[in-house]
Order: structure tokens, then sequence, then C-alpha cells
């Protein structure tokens, strides 16, 4: 019998997940380099140097493997299942974001290209993408939609330390979708001696399988960190969706194994029934946008609805093609979190375990904090701390009405 | 296949670009009538999308236009309806695959074929996913217009070898808008490119003057300009079908000038 993996082998040679999700859909401008990144990253992934270069600055510079850390005082608060936080918040740069960038850098280094271009919502991709290539001696210039570089300023002034070029983003709703919008359209410009680093699991194939590949460090490690610990695997996994790199990486090594719940956890911003929300799995639709077929939120003419969430890092109106994919399939779960729910998670988190978490990350949290006192003690429950929540101080205080000077 | 291909026979083609909608329904009418009776071979009609990631600016705010007034897939169709009132100028649509994916691909191609437009252009849509859509555009006869640039290498042949209606030869790197430099291979491009077919070619992607649209209707058998008449239907509003009339008679001329294929 075939398991699900080598299924998604196929499936991840055409760019496709479940019925037809994923694909290739992009200018015909790309279409050349999309060939090229396909191919050297098919040959790459698997070849001793590469692994030992990828490897090498894990280790040595993202600060890898991250801790599998046992959250004990919201186990005991919350009375039911054991609680263990995958703390990819203590990654250089502070976030999962760093695993996916580091590999991309080494593609591009091997493609000969000069220049990063990325996209970032939250800043936490963008100042990845420009960390790697201070490291590595390549130009770098970043996109934020202009409602993002005044609602992250500490990150915008991160990359600029960081000797990248931080272009905010003024057409449409001026946030991460526009973002993107504008990385590919300077790509099309100028693709001969520039990698589009894409930050999540989205886009057309290569990209959501590529996200996957080098985000999957993080289950590889929670899944051995929790059998060292505990003699068997999870009962749950719990992360954040966005465009969902952190909650790929969360769920990879699992997905092969039933008896383990997958959950991703969207932005519902006001409300998954109000117009000011991000939960694209509930609400959204199939459609065909950013070079792929999945699900988006979009009107009935096939425009792309504004969405909303208090994160910059999760208000995409779209999802990568393999969370749609497991969706369809069943085999994960996804839930909807509110602004008020991941921002008293926030402070849960920060007084219960003394960790600042990034608001992202504090959507899968209050989802921790909900379903754990359902479960039993001897129950396990795995949460990605996608990143650390410093960038996000001034923004919950002004959200709670205390203002203070950034 | 629709007979787009027949229009380029004894003559270089010219193919101006406005979008639907902007600013209104009847200013559309009205200047793609101002187009087609003062010499375009094809009009192209942008359905807007919100977030078009193959045009410049000038598209960008065209768009931005109609949606503010409330633009609808049908509202296209209904512009359609008035303009074929008055003139059978063949049409083409310029939009992005969600567009017609989320109408229903038959369901759309049905509607063009009603109303008597002969092809669609989708820029987000690769030689690859050709598959979803071209047989049922074969039913109904309307062609799916390929585009090739100057980054297809490889990739031209089975571009070439699979057209219908003409191919759009994308004049340079990036998105649309004016521009004053082209890649500088074009000839040797389209050279290639009629290895492979005989479906006529257009240039397309930055062209506003009528000295470039000449020198492209040289290398090409017709030439796209779009971001120009946006552009003055922009500027000049009420007073737009005018102006495009002036324009278009320029570029016809020009077009015509064009020394004969080599």
């Amino acid at each position: 019998m075939k398991t699900m993996n080598e299924d998604k082998q196929t499936t991840q040679q055409t760019g496709r997940y479940g019925k037809d999700f994923g694909g290739q859909y992009i200018p015909e401008t790309l279409m050349t380099e999309l060939e090229k990144i396909t191919k050297a990253f098919n040959t790459l992934k698997d070849d001793p140097d590469f692994k030992a270069e990828l490897n090498d600055l894990l280790i040595n510079y993202a600060n890898r493997p991250s801790l599998l850390y046992y959250a004990k005082n919201m186990t005991e608060d919350l009375g039911g299942a054991k609680i263990y936080l995958k703390r990819e918040d203590l990654n250089h740069t502070g976030a999962h974001k760093i695993n996916n960038v580091i590999g991309q850098a080494l593609l591009a280094k091997h493609l000969g290209k000069k220049r990063l271009i990325a996209e970032t919502g939250a800043g936490q991709h963008g100042v990845a993408t420009a960390t790697i290539a201070a490291l590595m001696g390549f130009e770098c210039e970043i996109f934020m939609g202009k409602e993002d570089t005044d609602r992250q300023k500490l990150n915008v002034y991160r990359m600029e330390l960081l000797g990248a070029k931080v272009h905010p983003v003024t057409t449409g709703s001026m946030v991460l979708k526009d973002a993107v919008n504008a990385t590919m359209q300077e790509w099309a410009r100028r693709s001969d001696d520039t990698l589009y680093v894409l930050g999540s699991a989205v886009g057309p194939a290569p990209f959501p399988a590529m996200v996957k590949h080098f985000q999957s460090v993080i289950s590889k490690e929670s899944k051995k960190q929790v059998e060292a610990k505990e003699g068997r695997l999870p009962d749950m996994v719990v992360a954040c969706v966005g465009g969902g790199s952190n909650a790929i990486g969360s769920f990879a090594d699992y997905i092969d194994d039933p008896s383990v719940k997958l959950v991703g956890v969207e932005a519902a911003g006001k409300g998954v029934d109000t117009d000011r929300t991000a939960a694209t799995i509930e609400r959204g639709s199939v459609g065909i946008f950013h070079g792929m077929k999945s699900l988006f939120m979009q009107n009935s003419d096939g425009q792309i609805d504004p969405v909303y969430s208090i994160s910059a890092g999760l208000d995409y109106p779209g999802v990568g093609p393999e969370h749609a994919a497991l969706a369809q399939a069943g085999r994960a779960q996804y839930v909807g979190i509110t602004d008020d729910e991941a921002v008293q998670a926030f402070e849960y988190i920060a007084k219960e375990e003394g960790i600042v978490a990034a608001i992202e990350s504090c959507h899968a949290v209050a989802y921790v904090e909900k379903i754990a006192p359902k479960m039993s003690k001897d129950q396990i429950i795995v949460c990605t701390l996608s990143g650390r929540g410093d960038k996000d101080v001034a923004s919950i205080a002004k959200y709670k009405g205390v203002d203070i000077d950034e | 296949m629709s007979n787009l291909s027949a229009i380029f026979k004894d003559h270089k083609a010219f193919i101006p670009f406005v979008v639907a909608d902007d600013p209104d329904f009847d200013a559309t009418v009205k200047n793609v009538v101002a187009l087609a009776k003062n010499g375009a071979d094809i009009v192209e009609l942008g359905i807007p999308f919100s977030d078009p990631v193959a045009d410049g600016p000038v598209i960008q705010s065209a768009d931005l236009r109609a949606f503010k007034a409330d633009v609808h897939t049908e509202t296209v169709f209904d512009i359609v309806t008035a303009v074929r009132k008055e003139t059978d100028v063949p049409l083409v649509f310029l939009t992005y695959l969600n567009i017609v994916f989320k109408y229903g691909y038959d369901a759309f191609l049905k509607r063009c074929d009603e109303l008597n437009v002969s092809g669609l252009v989708i820029p987000d849509l690769p030689y690859e996913n050709r598959g979803e859509i071209v047989p049922i555009a074969d039913k109904y006869g309307i062609d799916i217009i390929p585009l090739i640039t100057p980054t297809s290498g490889h990739r031209i042949k089975m571009i070439a070898e699979a057209a219908t209606g003409f191919i759009y030869v994308v004049s340079s790197m990036g998105i649309t808008g004016e521009r004053n430099e082209f890649f500088n291979g074009l000839k040797d491009l389209v050279t290639e490119i009629k290895k492979y077919t005989d479906v006529p070619t257009a240039i397309g992607f930055g062209v506003h003057t009528p000295q470039q649209a000449q020198q492209m209707a040289g290398i090409a058998d017709g030439v796209i300009i779009g971001s120009a008449i946006v552009d003055i239907v922009a500027k000049k509003k009420q007073a737009a079908p005018a102006a495009i009339e002036t324009y278009t008679k320029q570029i016809r001329e020009a077009v015509d000038q064009s020394p004969a294929k080599v």
C-alpha cells in the first residue's frame, strides 16, 4: 500500500496537491525561471554537499535544534493535556522564517544569483531574508505593505540596519497580498540575477514544496524530541496559519501518522462570520491567484477580497495549496481564533510561562487554551510558537488602550 | 478556432486596448466604437481584476476607476452587447484566469461566443495549464491567445505550435506601461516563432508612439497598444473619443507605412 507521503512525492513533481490544488499560474515572463528553480531544487535537496551546508547553517547560525519546551504552568492551569511548545521563537531572528531563507539563499547561490527580493507581512520574513543576505553577501530588497510598515516600524528599521532596501507598497489594501504582487512584478522586471525568496508555503510550484521542505525541520525535530521525552507521538499538533509555512513545517513529519491530529489556526479577526476576517479555509472558495489554485477570500466575480487580522503575518487572502488539500481530505482541521482571543493568549502565555510570543503564534496558543482542558491528562499537544512577540508589544499595548512610545 | 488569424493576412494589424467600465459604461462603449471606426483591426477589452500582477500603474489605476463604477463580469458582457449594436469589430478579452474560472470556463466562453468575442488573453495562464480551458474554448471556436516573452527561450516551440488566433509577443521584461526601450532581440524572437507556426504575431507592452508602432509592425504582423490609450481615457475624460480618434488614425497610418515583412 502506498503511504500518503509516497502519493505526495508524485503530487510534488507536478506541483499538485489533492484533487488539483497548486500548479503554476504565472506570467510567461517567469516560467523559464521557475523551470530553472524547480530543476535546481529537485537536484540540490538530496545533494550531500547542499544538505551539509544547509545543516551547518541551521545549527551554527540559526541556533537549531529549537527547544521543545514543556509548558508546566500552562498544563497545570488548563488541567488537561500535557502541553509542549516548539520554540521557533528562539531561532536567530526570532521566528521560523530563518529555516526557509537559509535554504532558498543557498539555492540562490547555486543558481549564481546576486540579489534576493522578498515580500513581508509582519516583517519577520523580511528580517530573515535581509539577515541571510547580509551573511552571504546578496543585495536585498524587501516589499512591505504601507499599512504594515506603519504597524511594524521596528522591523522596518531592523531590515534597513541589515542593509536591505525596504519598499513600502501603496497599491491595493497595502498589506501582505499587495507586497506579494509588488515582489512578483519586480521579479518579472529583473529575474536573471534575482531570486524571489517566497516566505510562505504559497505561490506557483515549486515554492509550496520548497518552503515545506525547508520548514519540515520543525516537525522532524519535534518528533524526535517528543519521543525522547515521552516515548511516543503527540496526540495533537497545533500551529497558526496565514499562508501556512510554519504550519506545514510543523505538520510535515506527522502527516503519515494518522493518530496525530493536525490543527491549523487561522486568524478570524473580528469573527469568522464578519467581513473583517482572514479565515480563508473556513470562509474562502476555490480560486486561482498568486500562481496557485487554492482557497481564497474572494467575491462572486473572483475579485480578491480585502482581509483583516490584528496580525500582520496572518492577514493573507489565500492559503498554501497543501493546506487546502489537507483540509479537503480531512487530514487536518482548521479553526478560527479572533483578535480578542489572540490578544488574551498573548497576555496569558507571558504571565504563565514568561514567554512573549508573536501575535501570530498566539492564535495557536489561544486554541490550545480552549482544547487542552477538554483532553485527558495522558494526552500530549505540541504547539508551535512560530515567533517571538517583541515586535508586537507596542501594538498590543495600543489595542489595550495604552499608548507607549516605540 | 476563430477568424482572428485572417485579419493579419493582407495588412499589419493594430490592436488597441481599453479597460471595460473605465471610467463608466457609456464612455467605454464610445471609446471602443471610436477605436473601431478609426482603424483598429481588433479591440482588446480588459476585464478589471483586483490584483493585476502583470500590469503597471496606468492599467492598475484604470481597474480602480472601473471598480469605482461598480464593474462586475456581467457589466462587461453588457458593455459588449452595447458595442455590438454599433460595430462588429473583432473583440478579445484580456483578463486574469480567476475571473474566467469563477464565472465557470464553459459559461464564460459560451457568453463570449454569443457576443462574438473571438479570443481571450490571460497573462497568468502559462502553456502548462492551457489544457484546462483550450478544449472548452475550441468547442465555441474561441482562441486562447498565448504570450511569448524575451525569456521564453526553449519554450517558444511548444507555445508557438499550440497557438491559434495570434501570438502576443511581449516587447520586454516586466509589466505593462509605456517605455522607450525594448528587448533588442525582438526581430530574432519573431523569426524563431515563425519557424514553428503561421499564426500571426503582434507585439505589445510599452508601445506608445507612432514611430514605435511602425517599428514593431515592421518586425511582427501587428502591434498592441494598451497603456497609452488607457492614459488618454484617464486624461481626456469626456473628450476621450475625439482624442482616441486622432491617436488611432496616427497609429493606423504609421502601421500601414511600416516596411513589408522581411
